[in-house]
């Protein structure tokens, strides 16, 4: 029969008693002077989910092939808000270059910075605030929106600690047939050893509107520790388009959590791509969820994994209405002692006809020590569809490298040209030259490094 | 599209005769049933402490229901009778088999004639082989073909070498299970070089309520032989579940090659919980062939373990689900030596309520070289209300090995049927059509007499299912 069955039960440390751990703590309490009371609830109802929440065990198909033992949190703490200085720095360090509509950067959870062409996006009605602020003066719009999404894919524990933590990040309202001409970028650094940081965004793009975000996640030190655990849910009414770049390059020693929820509405078309450079072990669960017919999700990602560096990456295409649309592609490369899980499903559930579901994971291998884990799999429960999936992986082809080096460049180099050739097909996809060339630039620097 | 209509006639081979049992271990299983097992087949101490070692492993278990089908808590263990025989030794002749087993066989439609160019027939009539015949030229031939039970006890110098080597007891609850409560199933040894010039065939029947059938095959092709080993299946209908749960080993040495063909059509109320591997050494090349079309779930993923240079390992794979129906299946490809190559190949159909799942497993560890696996998995959705999944997993460690999987789900076109029907074939007789073209390139693989068997079974199973 299938995969052996394990009984015995590896727990990650975790202990009860250890009250220094930010894992065990609960929220503070002078936060809870911060937040609205409706707000303060939900933070509590989190901490008690976390509660009662069992860790992940070897065992749980959710989490198979992942290195479990690598969930150590014992030595996180909460953040330190960073001084002025610090602050002055980071904003310095912030890499520009999008020509953005808007930049809000936050430090270890909290507001540094903000320059918004605010006159531009007030004339529009469009919203985007931090999250507290936006807790206050919206309540209605957050509280109908925010950690409504039920988490399927494995973390539950982690985004009921990021509901009992969370304190910044980004609210977007765009209201109805309104296009939002420049993206729209939001940065996050992690500051001091072992700090955990929360950071949030919830978008809602109203009908027919037009909006392209991006997020990005970056440690002030390039080893040392960290914890993030972040949360993004984006919601796209009737005939909504978005773009929404997550770029993870947080420390190579940080545990990364990274939970999407993306709810497609009629017509509307959501692509969502992430890049993964950080982390030692990085997680991302990206669910989009087709609620209306003629809807699309295109889910992109890629991710260059070096020295110990694992990338667990989970997916759910979730098709609910008949005609919805989705394409999922991600690319690994592997080199050093790197490993990559993917678990993908594409769900077509009873009465979505005519579906149409893709989904291809590719992987490079450039080492002998790499490893990748593939799981693309299917549940198909209605007819009249065409779902199609993909995993392939493999090595640098050598006629290629050949060619090159008769050429006269140099192996590593030619090497990394063809890496770069192999995943810049997921960010020709994106279509966005700006956003593409930052990307590249990014990936360069990683392989330079 | 098609119409939800489909009703799949099961009553095809829904029959029973009054049973008669010599031997019965009666309901449930304890420390006791082994006993009476390894007493009344006079058994040897080692395989009563195997059994009783298995018994332990399977009752510390829990159902794999963290991954596998939560209708597994439907069995009752405690209700089932773990072994059943109403002879002690397998017949030798034709006239010896008992006149209601005969008439069995006969309603099953094995004609006679088919025997003859059978190299053997071993009918497994309950838990022990009732009729076991080789034919004289593959005993010539020095081929060793017989129960399981008489194989440990004769040739105990080449069955406890392998016995329980491809898979250990504890790989899963199910072979652990079927380690604790053997009984009947196959054993062949091919000498070095010879080639078994005609397939070696088993029939097997469940002929009693709430009886389930544990066989244990082992079949090992020494250097450089070929032998090609085929069983089929069909039950009769009970009122309660019963249980299927067979291990079956397979053993290619260098250069040998072994096919291994099962069409499996147990009545809907049958659990069919089956492991199969096998273990190929250099150049050797291990083929399952596998059919699924009866049972309510089946379980089984049948594996090839690479582990000689330039080995191969392949697995093609029918699937028919129909109302009621869970076809769980799939195949493991585990590479473990440089050049080794594997191929999957799986077909399911999904009709009415019928559920067809693909579950695989292919692993290549670290410093390989030129490793290669081809998975394919095709799926077809006839009804609205069908269901397939697919659940693959695919490791890859290292450089310089080529691994790729892909899948497809589609249904039979509105157009193509619209198309026959103009042209004066029926509904059923086009959904037919459609259906074995979906798995003729896999069905041409089969030997011819499954491949007929085959198509006669999918026609049987889609006509008078549209209307």
């Amino acid at each position: 029969m299938s995969t052996a069955i394990a009984t015995t039960e590896e727990r990650p440390r975790l202990n009860e008693d250890d009250a220094a751990l930010i894992l065990t703590s609960g929220p503070e309490e002078q936060d809870n002077h911060a937040f609205a009371d409706w707000f303060s609830q939900l933070r509590f109802e989190g901490w008690k989910m976390f509660q009662e929440t069992p860790l992940p065990v070897r065992t749980d198909e959710a989490w198979r092939f992942a290195t479990i033992k690598a969930l150590d949190f014992s030595e996180f703490t909460r953040a330190v808000p960073v001084d002025e200085s610090v602050a002055a720095e980071l904003i310095a360090r912030t890499p520009g270059g999008l020509a953005a509509g808007g930049r809000m950067i936050f430090a270890n959870d909290q507001l540094i910075s903000r320059e918004v062409h605010a006159a531009a996006l007030e004339a529009q009605g469009v919203i985007w605030k931090p999250l507290d602020q936006a807790i206050v003066e919206h309540q209605e719009l957050v509280s109908r929106h925010f950690m409504t999404q039920d988490v399927v894919l494995g973390s539950r524990k982690f985004a009921a600690l990021h509901q009992a933590n969370v304190r910044a990040g980004t609210f977007l309202y765009v209201p109805k047939n309104t296009e939002v001409a420049l993206p729209l970028e939001t940065l996050h650094w992690m500051h001091g050893r072992n700090a955990s940081v929360f950071p949030h965004t919830l978008i809602i793009v109203g009908e027919n509107s037009k909006v392209t975000v991006v997020d990005r996640f970056e440690s002030a030190d390039a080893c040392e520790p960290g914890f993030a655990c972040g949360v993004n849910d984006l919601f796209l009414e009737a005939g909504a388009k978005l773009t929404y770049v997550n770029v993870q390059n947080w420390s190579r020693e940080t545990l990364a959590f990274q939970i999407n929820s993306t709810v497609v509405g009629r017509d509307a078309s959501a692509i969502n791509m992430a890049l993964n450079l950080g982390g030692k072990y990085a997680r991302t669960e990206s669910v989009s969820r087709l609620l209306g017919e003629g809807g699309r999700s295109d889910m992109l990602a890629l991710s260059v994994a070096e020295g110990s560096q694992e990338f667990d990456q989970r997916t759910l295409q979730d098709h609910r209405k008949p005609a919805t649309a989705s394409d999922l592609l991600y690319k690994n490369s592997l080199n050093d002692q790197s490993r990559t899980i993917f678990a993908g499903l594409i769900r077509v559930e009873p009465g979505a006809h005519r579906t149409d579901a893709y989904q291809k994971v590719r992987n490079l291998l450039l080492s002998d020590d790499a490893e990748a884990n593939s799981m693309p799999g299917l549940e198909i429960l209605a007819d009249e569809v065409r779902c199609t999936h993909g995993a392939t992986s493999g090595q640098l082809d050598s006629e290629e490298l050949f060619y090159m080096l008769s050429r006269g460049i140099p192996r590593r180099e030619a090497q990394q040209l063809i890496v770069f050739g192999f995943l810049n097909e997921v960010i020709e996809r994106l279509g966005d030259e700006k956003i593409g060339n930052a990307l590249r630039e990014l990936v360069s620097k990683k392989f330079a490094s | 599209m098609p119409t939800d209509t489909i009703d799949i006639d099961r009553s095809v081979g829904d029959f029973v005769y009054p049973e008669s049992h010599e031997y019965d271990a009666g309901y449930g299983l304890t420390r006791d049933t082994i006993e009476y097992i390894t007493e009344v087949k006079g058994e040897p101490e080692w395989i009563r402490d195997f059994r009783l070692k298995a018994l332990d492993t399977f009752l510390s278990r829990p159902l794999p229901t963290h991954w596998a089908s939560r209708d597994l808590e439907a069995i009752h263990f405690d209700k089932i009778r773990y072994y059943l025989a109403n002879s002690q030794r397998p017949t030798r002749s034709w006239d010896d088999v008992p006149e209601d087993v005969k008439r069995t066989f006969e309603r099953l439609g094995i004609p006679e004639q088919e025997r003859k160019f059978l190299a053997g027939v071993e009918a497994q009539f309950d838990s022990e082989a009732v009729y076991s015949n080789i034919k004289k030229a593959v005993g010539e031939q020095g081929v060793i073909f017989m129960g399981s039970t008489e194989g440990l006890k004769q040739h105990p110098e080449i069955f406890r070498k392998w016995f329980g080597k491809v898979i250990p007891t504890g790989d899963n609850k199910f072979s652990a299970l079927n380690s604790a409560v053997f009984s009947g199933g196959s054993f062949i040894y091919v000498p070095p070089g010879v080639k078994v010039k005609h397939p070696l065939q088993a029939y097997f029947r469940i002929n009693a309520e709430n009886f389930g059938q544990f066989e244990r095959t082992l079949i090992i092709a020494d250097e450089g032989s070929e032998v090609m080993y085929m069983e089929g299946c069909t039950a009769p209908k009970f009122e309660t579940a019963t249980l299927h749960s067979a291990v079956v080993e397979l053993v290619a040495m260098k250069g040998a090659k072994i096919q291994y063909v099962t069409v499996q059509n147990w009545s809907a109320n049958v659990f069919n919980l089956v492991t199969k591997r096998a273990i190929a050494h250099e150049e050797a090349e291990v083929k399952w062939i596998d059919c699924n079309i009866g049972s309510r779930l089946t379980m089984k993923y049948p594996g090839v373990v690479l582990k000689g240079r330039k080995a191969r390992g392949e697995v093609l794979s029918i699937a028919l689900a129909s109302n009621g129906q869970h076809q769980d299946t799939g195949a493991k490809m585990i590479h473990a030596a440089d050049e080794t190559t594997s191929n999957i190949v799986s077909k399911s159909i999904s009709v009415g309520t019928g559920r067809a799942t693909y579950r695989g497993l292919v692993h290549v560890p670290k410093h390989l070289k030129h490793c290669k696996n081809n998975t394919e998995c095709d799926a077809l959705l006839i009804n609205s209300h069908s269901r397939t999944d697919t659940y693959p997993a695919i490791t890859v460690r290292g450089t310089g090995n080529a691994v790729q999987h892909e899948a497809s789900v589609s249904q039979v076109s509105a157009e193509q049927i619209f198309y026959m029907q103009q042209r004066g074939l029926s509904e059923g007789q086009a959904m037919s059509l459609s259906v074995n073209g979906f798995v003729n390139d896999l069905v041409r693989q089969f030997p011819m007499e499954y491949s007929v068997e085959l198509k006669r079974l999918i026609d049987l199973e889609m006509e008078g299912s549209v209307g």
